[in-house]
């Protein structure tokens, strides 16, 4: 298979891994930002073969996990109140945990929720129920964006009326600078979304090289990619450069996906948005712009406010912004399982928590 | 007046059910057992230790490539009791019905079920149909169970493994879920994998009666074979050591998962089976099951481990290892 089987290869994988033992001295704490990271990494067991001296932090890069407990509230307690409407949204968010429900346990209790696997698919269950309002509940960073940004000219378009969106979209630069400011965190560079930067372009992470002397790798998500790129980014650690460098280079460019990015600046405006474990970040979401208000769900519907509360549950924030891993948590793997979870770390496939427990932390 | 759907006078016992089991039930499933219409049926067995299972069929489309609900239902638990060492031999049928379904579509499915059943030799001698308001099931819901018997000296269980047996899987893996997920979805490959649906006690038969170094078979179906595998040695002493590598899997199947975001290792199979031997018997079962067209892609994919007690590691394919665990959750696409 192409670009498959090419990206598994055992003898250049454990060829690069050497290499990355014969040319690292120093401690170096790495972040890998994205929850597909994560995942690989775990999967493939890569943590356990690099040199000690090397730490991987794993961010804040699931958008299910990043969604700010207020907002999941938000969410939940419209459902209680409007039984009418139908809520589409993505898999990974029914099961996450809000103050005192669920999604899917809103579903039990009568709500019409469904699981959609594009954002194009909340249209066509507007399109079939045109007696029923459908509001498409979409989380993700800049790479479900541009779909979603499409989705709502569609309906534009198509003067599909019975559809809105209620959008929780974040951007990945403005938390990469957050974790930068808090100083919380001693890193010394990161790994870059492959996926996010194939939309948003390398420049974007400019001010990580300029203002804080980071360097960083974009890289791909096959194991390959991943070992890869650490391996790159090591070796400037060591040799002591400050570049961004691009491993991902059958993919992501400097400039990004210009048509992308149009469809996104046509349709949603920078505003200031609600991370967990965070907090507010100034220019780190988006919102539908006044000209689509029609398809806002927030302006169609009275979806009201929620409880922002963090406190008293598990460790989610601290383990998002890379400053406890999963296994300090105290719940983590006890009363916190991928089928009980008490926080969305653990809910989601990309989730810091989900990667720990289910690739587990065996040494062989 | 030639009815098109069904109705829920169907389900009521009387005229229109008594035309239903007539016309279309009895007729594709005709045996001397069925025939009478009783209220159960009774039979002869020589042996003394039969084997009993039973499993109830909910799949959405009821058509899908390589198969349909009907095929699935008799495939489905002929291959609980094939890997169980039995064979198969009597099915129970049971229908729920949602109003409104079209009967060219139930009589297709019946038609699908009765060819099964005769290929595989085993007869549906039993049955019930009911039929609930539209809107109060999916289409079509059947629950089938089987007897078979087990014949005497066959022993298969997951007690019986032992450090050093190997692990062998029929052939690739991952079609029912991928032909299922794309087909629900409407997406368009550029080759379609079918559902490799399939009844598996005529390799069973082969392998056995090659070896009797087999200590136990499970069919991957729910949860898919990482799912099964940890079942085989959850409750065990040993452990499981499994090369990525070795899984066979379509091009097809490998492609459409990159792109939906699913682990191949935890997609429904419906033609497969995963059995563990013990290492003198390998590579004899090996080659009774390449010998046959259901296991033609078989393959050795690991061995049976004393460390790490229940559970099942993973070389992959760059060469580390890592847990294989069970299914948690359902699969889901990826959304960043």
């Amino acid at each position: 298979m192409k670009y498959i089987d090419e990206f598994r290869q055992k003898d250049i994988a454990q060829g690069l891994l050497e290499k990355i033992h014969k040319i690292s001295t120093k401690n170096i704490h790495i972040m890998e930002i994205c929850g597909t990271h994560t995942h690989a990494i775990s999967k493939y067991g890569l943590r356990s073969s690099l040199p000690s001296n090397i730490r991987l932090i794993s961010g804040p890069g699931c958008p299910v996990c990043v969604t700010s407990m207020g907002d999941i509230n938000r969410i939940l307690g419209f459902c209680k109140k409007e039984k009418d409407v139908i809520i589409a949204t993505f898999g990974d968010m029914m099961r996450v945990p809000g103050t005192d429900s669920s999604l899917q346990e809103q579903r039990a209790m009568g709500s019409d929720i469904r699981v959609v696997y594009s954002p194009l698919g909340a249209l066509d269950i507007a399109r079939a129920n045109p007696e029923k309002e459908v509001i498409l509940y979409a989380v993700g960073f800049e790479t479900t964006v541009p779909t979603v940004a499409a989705t709502i000219l569609t309906a534009r378009e198509k003067n599909i009326e019975n559809f809105s969106a209620f959008t929780l979209h974040k951007l990945t630069p403005p938390a990469m600078k957050a974790l930068m400011d808090s100083g919380e965190l001693d890193l010394h560079g990161f790994i870059c979304p492959g996926h996010v930067t194939a939309i948003i372009g390398a420049n974007a992470y400019r001010f990580l090289t300029e203002d804080y002397r980071a360097p960083c790798v974009v890289a791909g998500f096959e194991p390959l990619d991943a070992i890869h790129g650490l391996y790159m980014l090591i070796k400037q650690l060591e040799e002591g450069r400050v570049k961004i460098e691009i491993q991902y280079k059958r993919v992501v460019t400097w400039e990004g996906n210009r048509k992308a990015q149009k469809i996104m600046e046509e349709v949603f405006e920078i505003c200031d948005s609600n991370w967990r474990g965070i907090g507010m970040i100034p220019m780190s979401g988006l919102r539908l712009k006044e000209q689509f208000s029609d398809f806002n769900a927030e302006r169609k519907f009275a979806i009201g406010e929620g409880v922002n509360e963090e406190s008293g549950s598990c460790s989610c924030g601290e383990i998002l912004r890379g400053i406890l891993t999963p296994n300090q948590c105290s719940f983590f793997g006890k009363t916190c399982t991928p089928e009980t979870p008490v926080g969305p770390c653990m809910v989601s496939s990309e989730g810091t928590c989900a990667a720990y427990y289910k690739y587990g932390t065996f040494n062989f | 007046m030639k009815q098109e759907r069904i109705l829920l006078s169907h389900g009521s016992g009387g005229k229109l059910s008594y035309q239903l089991i007539h016309d279309i039930f009895l007729k594709a499933f005709k045996n001397e057992h069925l025939a009478p219409l009783n209220d159960q049926a009774i039979f002869n067995l020589s042996a003394s230790r039969l084997a009993f299972t039973t499993d109830s069929y909910v799949v959405n489309p009821i058509f899908f490539p390589g198969g349909d609900i009907g095929k699935l239902s008799i495939c489905g638990t002929i291959n609980d009791l094939a890997v169980g060492g039995a064979e198969p031999l009597y099915l129970s049928v049971s229908f729920i019905i949602e109003e409104g379904i079209l009967m060219e579509d139930l009589k297709m499915i019946v038609d699908s079920m009765a060819r099964t059943a005769s290929h595989a030799r085993v007869k549906i001698v039993t049955g019930d149909t009911k039929v609930v308001e539209r809107g109060k099931g999916d289409k079509l819901f059947i629950n089938t169970s089987g007897i078979g018997v087990v014949k005497e000296g066959i022993n298969l269980s997951p007690s019986l493994i032992r450090p050093g047996d190997i692990v062998l899987v029929s052939g690739s893996i991952g079609e029912h879920g991928i032909a299922i997920m794309t087909h629900r979805e409407g997406i368009q490959m550029e080759s379609q994998v079918e559902s490799d649906c399939a009844a598996l006690h005529e390799l069973v038969k082969d392998m056995i009666s090659r070896s009797n170094g087999i200590r136990t078979m499970r069919d991957p179906t729910r949860g898919g074979l990482a799912t099964t595998l940890n079942e085989l040695v959850i409750s065990s002493e040993y452990g499981m050591l499994i090369k990525e590598d070795d899984i066979p899997m379509k091009e097809e199947v490998k492609g459409a998962c990159e792109i939906l975001g699913f682990d191949p290792l935890y997609l429904a199979n419906e033609g497969k089976l995963i059995a563990i031997v013990s290492k003198d018997s390998a590579s004899a079962v090996l080659e009774a099951m390449k010998e046959n067209p259901l296991g033609r892609n078989a393959s050795i994919i690991g061995t049976i481990v004393s460390e790490p007690r229940g559970k099942v590691l993973l070389e992959t394919s760059i060469g580390n290892r890592s847990i294989l665990d069970m299914l948690s959750g359902e699969q889901l696409p990826r959304i960043c």
